[in-house]
């Protein structure tokens, strides 16, 4: 008994957050540096070289090791850094990329589904359709079978935007309110 | 009416950069520079457009922007989402071969697409997207 409240009067003694906080603070150093603003634009320019890269060569295999080392970075570095920039994943971007090809491509009717999703780089037909509903809303065949919408007239850079495949389906996205 | 498109504003970073592509690189005319505060207003244009010019500006030069709004801006033209513009020629394969022997950052090699026009595009300096149309 003695002993218990001997201790009880020392820990009573103790700043009252004592326990709650580590016992050394401020010993940790940050894993990560942060860089200066300039150096931040410049990985940022790194990154949007590797996301020119990937609309470039959509159609081919996508090797994030590959663009990782052409961008002097490791592929995972590289992908949480694009993804912090650009809201998706290297993969998910060619992918999104891809099928945005897809459907201009099945807009002109003249490709059966099969062919259009060798054609823009797809390896499999499964992931293909799965992907493409999942972002378009609707399967390719059907999508196909709907043909052109009314995009014929408007500037090809609006058209391009207007029927990019809405990624927010699959990732919610914030938007800021407007007032 | 008799209203014609005159000026359009890209920003660029480092002026002589862009001076070098816009100028040397796509053969614009340099017809204005305008220089203040060691910040650098470019005006240039193809000489057979006198009346159309692209004005190379500092990037968030104007007033009433926040620090937070200028590093939107600095971070959105690193990441080449901010500005773009639409050239045309008549010889896109010749000025693609020009451009990537520049070392331009090329975004798309000349392709025909769905929406009708054969076209290419490039990344000048500042990562502004630069696309170009085919003329038939």
């Amino acid at each position: 008994m003695r002993a218990v409240s001997r201790w009880a009067a020392i820990l009573n003694r103790l700043p009252a957050g004592c326990w709650a906080t580590p016992v050394r603070r401020g010993t940790i150093a940050p894993v990560t540096s942060r860089s200066t603003p300039a150096q931040h634009l410049r990985d940022l320019a790194r990154l949007r070289r590797v996301r020119d890269r990937i609309d470039r060569d959509y159609a081919q295999p996508l090797d994030v090791e590959a663009l990782a080392r052409g961008a002097n970075m490791s592929a995972g570095h590289l992908s949480r850094q694009f993804r912090l920039a650009y809201g998706e994943s290297p993969y998910s971007y060619l992918m999104t990329r891809r099928i945005e090809r897809a459907m201009a491509l099945l807009r002109r009717g003249d490709l059966s589904v099969t062919d259009v999703c060798f054609e823009v780089g797809c390896a499999s037909l499964g992931t293909f359709t799965t992907r493409f509903t999942e972002l378009v809303g609707m399967p390719p065949g059907a999508y196909r079978r709907q043909g052109a919408p009314e995009t014929a007239g408007i500037p090809p850079c609006v058209s391009r935007q207007v029927t990019r495949p809405i990624r927010n389906r699959e990732a919610p996205v914030t938007d800021p309110p407007l007032d | 009416m008799d209203i014609s498109i005159h000026t359009t504003f890209l920003p660029h970073t480092d002026p002589g950069a862009s001076l070098a592509f816009y100028r040397d690189t796509l053969g614009f005319e340099v017809r204005k520079d305008v220089e203040y505060n060691g910040m650098h207003w470019i005006t240039v244009g193809p000489a057979g457009q006198p009346g159309t010019s692209i004005v190379l500006t500092p990037p968030a030069a104007a007033p009433g922007l926040t620090d937070d709004e200028r590093r939107t801006i600095a971070e959105m033209m690193a990441k080449g989402t901010y500005a773009m513009i639409i050239l045309a020629t008549a010889d896109l394969d010749r000025t693609f071969e020009r451009l990537q022997a520049s070392g331009a950052d090329v975004i798309q090699e000349p392709t025909q697409q769905p929406y009708g026009v054969r076209d290419c595009a490039f990344r000048d300096p500042a990562g502004n997207h630069i696309r170009i149309n085919e003329l038939r």
